[in-house]
């Protein structure tokens, strides 16, 4: 194999890693602050606005790792500085 | 295939200054904005009972609330500042759903230049409510051995402002590029509506969280008292 596609194959096989990987932090994240929010809405439906709002603005927080990840990924597959065309 | 996630198309160029087709979208979108703020400000002093009156008073009456929650005290400098935020980001997400129209925010640069605003609305916002002594303090806050810390974060969270907008859309309309690629008839509606929610998601934490970060700049100096 030529030092391009040991790059290559590098590349494709990290960005999957990192998307997966990636993948899990934030989904155990986000399913703690679902179950959180339930939890609140149960306890005072009340306040269920503010819960709404908090709870969504936490969850795109916590995404947002998991969408680093994927820019991530996306760079290593599509615009890689080092693998020349 | 190479799709050009991170690059632009030039429409035409003035000079040496490259016009990309994001620019122009931005620009359509501002101005159709601009359009319709004069017509339904128009509206509510009108008609009043009309209908384009109550949207544009459900619209503001929404921002002020927004800003009112997050930031703690309504001003209309804030509002106008988030408001125009949420309004331009949710506007090109609905305008991405056009044929043929790319939302501007699909592009790093876009997100990137709203970042930014974000980013020098901060320090205008503190230094305009406490003094430029007074916000320059609180850097040196509650130990100076903090100070780098409190640059760090200044610009790692623009950073994550810019990158999360862009990720969320450019991921959305990936995907859905992808899905019609693939299948093409009815299957990718579902992902474009997933997109069209997310989008709208995205322009509603984009103005919560410019509202905090400026809100937290002018707030500090109450709390003292």
């Amino acid at each position: 194999m030529t030092d391009q596609a040991v790059l290559m194959l590098a590349s494709i096989v990290t960005a999957g890693l990192t998307m997966g990987l990636g993948a899990v932090g934030a989904a155990l994240a986000e399913s703690r602050i679902g179950a959180a929010g339930m939890d609140a809405l149960a306890r005072q439906p009340d306040e269920a606005a503010g819960i709404t709002r908090n709870q969504f603005v936490a969850l795109a927080m916590i995404e947002s790792t998991a969408i680093f990840c994927l820019v991530i990924a996306l760079v290593l597959l599509f615009a890689n500085p080092f693998i020349t065309t | 295939m190479r799709p050009d996630l991170f690059g632009d198309v030039t429409v035409f160029s003035i000079g040496p200054l490259p016009i990309t087709r994001t620019v122009v979208t931005t620009l359509v979108l501002s101005a159709t904005l601009a359009v319709l703020g004069r017509l339904t400000a128009r509206a509510v002093v009108r008609r009043p009972a009309g209908r384009l009156a109550a949207t544009a008073r459900l619209t503001f009456g929404f921002l002020e609330d927004l800003v009112q929650q997050t930031a703690g005290s309504s001003s209309l400098v804030l509002t106008s500042f988030a408001g125009t935020l949420f309004l331009f980001i949710a506007a090109s997400a609905i305008a991405g759903q056009l044929p043929g129209v790319e939302a501007p925010t699909v592009k790093l640069p876009a997100t990137a230049a709203l970042a930014a605003s974000v980013f020098l609305a901060v320090p205008i916002a503190g230094i305009a409510k406490r003094g430029v002594w007074g916000y320059l303090r609180e850097y040196f806050r509650p130990n100076p051995l903090l100070f780098p810390l409190h640059l760090v974060s200044e610009v790692s969270r623009t950073l994550a402002l810019a990158l999360r907008l862009f990720g969320n859309m450019m991921s959305g309309s990936l995907v859905v590029g992808l899905a019609v690629a693939l299948v093409g008839l009815l299957v990718p509606i579902p992902l474009m509506a997933l997109d069209l929610g997310i989008g709208l998601l995205q322009a509603y934490i984009f103005a919560v969280l410019a509202c905090v970060y400026v809100g937290a700049a002018i707030r500090v100096g109450e709390e003292e008292r």
